[in-house]
């Protein structure tokens, strides 16, 4: 399909990261967490006013914010 | 000095579950040097030996950007500790072996527990631990933290491994980073540059990752040579970015995981499950987290976690109240009357007693949220309310302290402002635990309930539940000012793990909430003994002159004269003696300290519409915010009024002139806001660990009380006359 942000996927969708902008301090904890090209995620799920997000990943589930998504993007199918 | 083990590991890895069965109750608590994160250690004595175990804050990386993290590697740096043990979540071993490279990378003799290998079997995982730690070349122990199982053997591993030197891990980071590395490593070592430290090739790579502490360290030392690191870096990461459109720090942390990955492909892990199950976690979260139910699950959560602090603590607190009576009862009949008995009681056994007083609502409010935490419910709390509390500068996870301090009319600042040490952003926890004193705790409440009873007689549903919401959006709105002027910056990014649920260990729970507890007892009681002293002695010298008081004994005289024994115990006589009795308390509370401070400020608070009287009552209250009501009846000739029984009090307000319904609200306005009772404070200070905030709660929220209350009684003359 093509590459997205993560704040555009919606729940249930899978892709795999292409690219990550972030950098400083919210680079290291989205690093640190795993969120690296190459990496499958999945979203399963957002908060009632739709953020954070909430995600699968290596096992795992993790939840950012829509302003912290939008340094992720994905190769979704 | 003996070398120690350190535990450390991921949030959520099981860590402090290990440290618990490691050494059961042989363990105490206090602050790392100079910062506000807790150092937690203690003995374990098994077959093998006995060491002195430290569990360090939990984290995800060594690059440090929390005072956590800085804290977790100085530590260790400082330390030399004889064992690191990285504490491995088995069932999600990829992410945890990103810090297991990274204490490697130092150079630093690791063991790996690998822990929750229970659930990893149920997930069908299976993992090759032998193979692992071939592969690692350094110790792999499996666990089970919370049944204990494993940690005979871990300590075993640890005793029979060798001291001395430990080879580091050098992994390769890219042809363009380690030809770098190279070079900065001879600038490094032929310069001497915190080599006595750190090893230099690490150095070069923190460097790298814009390490801030390390590069602060580094140019305190050379600032030559430091400026030269820094021109490496910056040439390196125009080559990156102009060729492979990157940047030094995720290159850095792609290689780790691809490391951590060529690791796991070489057979460590065997699933055999389905990988797309459904866990039972993920089966919850579609109802726990859903758009409909998951609020309303949560506010019933909140009732029940609220009814569970305040009602159940009540019942041991009512045993205290009971105890502290007695005592009081007991000293009162013992003693004959004066000032050493007056200190005694007032001063001394309400100040323990209030002090004691707070223990069973602390201890039931550390169990309730301990609960939460560890089962993981917490992080969905923060997740569902994050961006509403965002709005304010707050974090999700802030709505705990809030309910806990009266969020739901009745609760307490005093566990509320403790309820924040969940929160690990340090910017929103200040804002949080700076601004939960505005809640409605139970204290107030009377206060509310006596003004409202005697000045909104018809609207007293209305008036209580306008009060809720003005203390919360006051509450709210003042932490969205402090987070856009002295509380500044960015909010800590909110990347965070759900964890899978589980249930909590009642070790583990019990370990925690006494900890936190004796904690409160130990440092806060003396200073709050202290300050109740202090407040008792501004309620009570200087006393009555010698002229003043004869005054009233010429009163009692003319009462009395010329009556027979008989006539004295007429209940108009007593009536009339307890009325001279009632005026001379009045007379020495307005010539205490109190007294000449309340009336000294009258200039200033009768803008608010208050006189001398209420004054008082709300330095009083600082001791406690019931008792602005028993100083108002001392204050209005009616004795010292119980908080529970104050309808003499309402009707004598009620008949005042210089009462109003404009007074009243007035009044009610600055109690929601003015400085949180001195209990409050010194829990602040500690939680802060500095004094000034304490300080700034205490001004601030007094000038803030004042300016409200001040402009609502103007505006409200001017509109009413």
């Amino acid at each position: 399909m093509g590459t997205v942000s993560l704040r555009q996927m919606v729940v249930n969708q899978t892709g795999v990261i292409s690219r990550v902008t972030a950098d400083g301090e919210l680079g290291r904890r989205v690093r640190d967490m795993g969120l690296i090209p190459g990496k499958m995620i999945k979203v399963q799920g957002r908060a009632p006013l739709y953020d954070p997000v909430s995600l699968k990943i290596m096992g795992f589930t993790l939840t950012l914010r829509n302003n912290e998504a939008d340094h992720i993007e994905v190769e979704v199918q | 000095m003996e070398q120690a083990i350190v535990l450390a590991g991921n949030p959520n890895s099981g860590k402090t579950t290990l440290f618990n069965a490691l050494t059961g109750a042989r363990q105490h608590v206090g602050n790392y040097p100079g910062v506000t994160v807790e150092k937690k250690q203690g003995t374990c004595l098994s077959e093998a030996g006995r060491f002195e175990v430290i569990d360090l804050p939990g984290t995800y990386s060594l690059t440090a950007y929390s005072l956590e993290e800085v804290v977790a590697r100085d530590y260790i740096v400082n330390e030399n500790p004889q064992m690191v043990v990285n504490i491995v979540d088995a069932s999600n071993l990829e992410r945890n072996l990103y810090l297991t490279v990274q204490f490697m990378e130092m150079g630093l003799p690791v063991c790996i527990a690998l822990n929750m290998m229970d659930v990893a079997k149920k997930r069908g995982v299976k993992i090759d631990t032998e193979k692992l730690s071939q592969l690692l070349n350094i110790p792999v122990v499996p666990t089970v933290a919370r049944t204990g199982k494993g940690k005979q053997e871990l300590m075993k591993v640890i005793a029979s491994q060798p001291s001395g030197p430990v080879k580091p891990l050098d992994i390769s980071y890219g042809p363009d980073i380690d030809q770098a590395l190279d070079g900065m490593e001879q600038i490094i070592e032929s310069g001497g540059f915190l080599t006595h430290r750190y090893r230099a090739r690490w150095v070069g790579l923190k460097f790298f990752e814009n390490d801030q502490q390390i590069i602060e360290l580094g140019q305190k030392q050379d600032e030559k040579i430091a400026s030269k690191l820094a021109a490496v870096v910056e040439q390196t990461t125009k080559h990156l970015r102009s060729t492979l459109d990157t940047h030094p720090e995720g290159v850095i942390a792609d290689q780790r995981y691809g490391y951590v990955n060529s690791l796991l492909r070489q057979g460590i892990i065997q699933i055999h499950q389905d990988e797309n199950r459904l866990r039972l976690s993920d089966r919850i979260d579609r109802i726990a987290i859903h758009r409909l139910f998951g609020p309303l699950i949560m506010a019933a959560v909140l009732l029940g976690l609220y009814q569970f602090i305040f009602t159940y603590s009540g019942i041991p607190g009512g045993w205290l109240d009971l105890f502290f009576g007695w005592v009081s009862g007991l000293v009162d009949h013992t003693l004959p009357g004066g000032l050493f008995k007056s200190l005694l009681m007032s001063g001394i056994i309400d100040g323990v007693g209030g002090v004691l007083g707070f223990v069973p609502l602390i201890m039931f409010m550390f169990l309730g949220i301990s609960f939460l935490e560890d089962s993981g419910y917490l992080a969905r709390i923060s997740f569902m309310l994050d961006r509403v509390f965002r709005m304010f500068g707050l974090h999700g996870g802030s709505v705990m302290a809030f309910i806990v301090s009266g969020g739901i009319a009745g609760g307490c600042a005093v566990p509320g402002v403790m309820a924040t040490r969940t929160l690990k952003s340090p910017k929103e926890r200040l804002a949080t635990l700076l601004t939960v004193p505005f809640m409605n705790c139970g204290a107030k409440m009377p206060v509310f309930a006596l003004l409202v009873a005697a000045f909104f007689e018809d609207n007293q549903a209305q008036v209580m539940l306008l009060i809720t919401m003005i203390s919360w959006m006051g509450a709210l709105l003042v932490a969205r000012l402090l987070r856009s002027t002295i509380i500044k910056g960015e909010s800590t990014p909110f990347i965070m793990e759900l964890p899978p649920y589980r249930l909590p260990t009642l070790k583990g729970l019990f370990i925690h909430t006494w900890e936190r507890t004796r904690q409160y007892i130990k440092k806060a009681g003396t200073v709050i003994l202290g300050i109740s002293i202090v407040l008792w002695t501004m309620m009570t010298f200087p006393g009555l002159n010698d002229i003043e008081t004869n005054e009233f004994e010429i009163q009692r005289g003319k009462i009395t004269a010329g009556l027979g024994g008989t006539l004295l115990s007429t209940p108009s006589i007593k009536q009339q003696l307890l009325q001279v009795d009632v005026d001379q308390a009045r007379a020495e509370l307005k010539n205490s300290i109190a007294g000449r401070i309340g009336t000294s400020l009258e200039g200033i608070t009768r803008f608010a519409g208050f006189d001398w009287r209420t004054n008082i009552a709300l330095i009083g209250g600082f001791a406690a915010k019931e008792v602005v009501i028993s100083t108002l009846g001392t204050a209005y000739s009616l004795g010292a009024v119980d908080p529970e029984e104050t309808v003499s009090l309402a009707q004598r307000l009620k008949s005042d002139p210089g009462w109003t319904p404009l007074t009243a609200f007035s009044l009610i306005l600055f109690t929601i806001f003015y400085a949180p009772c001195f209990v409050t404070v010194v829990c602040i200070a500690r939680e802060t660990g500095t004094w000034k905030w304490a300080v700034f709660s205490v001004v601030f929220n007094t000038c803030l009380a004042f300016a409200i209350s001040a402009f609502f009684y103007q505006v409200g003359r001017f509109i009413l006359v």
